[in-house]
């Protein structure tokens, strides 16, 4: 019986996958749509949040993410996370910087 | 306990560990990629019109058409995997080999793309390049590094889908253990990702 625990595999289904890819589709086009419009400094903001959409959607249904045991999902906040102080530091430094 | 139970507590496998060493390695890339990524912020903020003006010669059709098409392959690999925990094995070879075909167009948009700024005398290192500002120097070194880089992983890809695609005929990955299949799924979804940002980072400059 442990040998089954161990393995713990979900089986998933064809249509949400489709489901998934149409509203990556969606937002892709959102994005191309979206850089003819001009938001000014705004632009890179909103292209930078539809891509994180799109990651989230791709990990969590694509990468099995959302069945996946909990471990897993810590792992992944901890390395975004470090990601994220690293971006904050180098920008604490940058935005002081002028040409 | 029957026959089948011993046999099978002693069949040494543990797929939850296997897919999280393939995590450990995804980190790995994302810290490749993360680091490119950085210096590409820190370029773009130093040098923002320069920036806005190399990116207005890239092909933001093509581009816009690589996403989907990466996007598409995406789906097919994770039908592939769907159609392996049903049993369907041809099906998954199917879907395995539409992947494959997809990342091999993604590459044929890739030359034409990079053939036509090579005429144009836009490579790193060329006379015509080196004569532009700074700023736009470094827009098409970035170019050519991170999408020269995501490029290769697409390729890296499409073989490593290849022995797949190989081992699920010769029955190495079946129904009940195709741990396999899904850690090359993970490296194909993770190359998607990175496109993902890619392509409003180098297209969509406004």
């Amino acid at each position: 019986m442990e040998e089954i625990k161990l393995r713990d595999n979900h089986t998933h289904s064809y249509g949400i996958y489709v489901l998934v890819w149409l509203a990556l589709i969606v937002l892709t086009g959102l994005t191309a749509a979206i850089a003819g419009i001009s938001f000014g400094k705004l632009s890179i903001v909103v292209a930078i949040l539809i891509a994180v959409v799109k990651s989230y959607l791709v990990l969590t249904e694509f990468m099995h993410l959302k069945s996946e045991k909990r471990t897993f999902k810590a792992f992944i906040f901890v390395a975004l996370f470090f990601i994220l102080i690293s971006l904050t530091l180098l920008f604490s430094d940058y935005s002081f910087y002028v040409r | 306990m029957s026959t089948q139970e011993v046999a099978d507590i002693h069949v040494n496998r543990d797929d939850i560990r296997s897919r999280m060493g393939m995590w450990l390695f995804l980190f790995s890339e994302l810290l490749l990629f993360g680091g490119l990524f950085f210096m590409y912020s820190v370029y773009r903020f130093t040098h923002q019109q320069d920036f806005s003006i190399a990116s207005k010669e890239m092909n933001i059709f093509l581009g816009t058409l690589n996403t989907v098409i990466l996007l598409t392959s995406s789906l097919s690999m994770a039908l592939s995997i769907v159609a392996m925990q049903k049993g369907k094995r041809g099906l998954s070879i199917f879907y395995q080999i539409v992947t494959i075909l997809f990342g091999l167009s993604f590459m044929v948009n890739k030359v034409i793309e990079w053939s036509h700024e090579f005429n144009a005398g836009n490579f790193p290192g060329s006379e015509v390049l080196l004569s532009r500002p700074p700023g736009q120097i470094l827009y098409f070194g970035l170019y050519y590094s991170m999408v020269g880089l995501h490029g290769l992983h697409v390729l890296v890809g499409m073989s490593i889908i290849g022995f797949m695609t190989v081992f699920t005929i010769r029955k190495k990955i079946t129904k009940d253990n195709y741990v396999k299949l899904e850690a090359a799924g993970l490296y194909w979804h993770l190359v998607d990702i990175i496109w993902i940002f890619l392509y409003p980072l180098f297209y969509l400059i406004t």
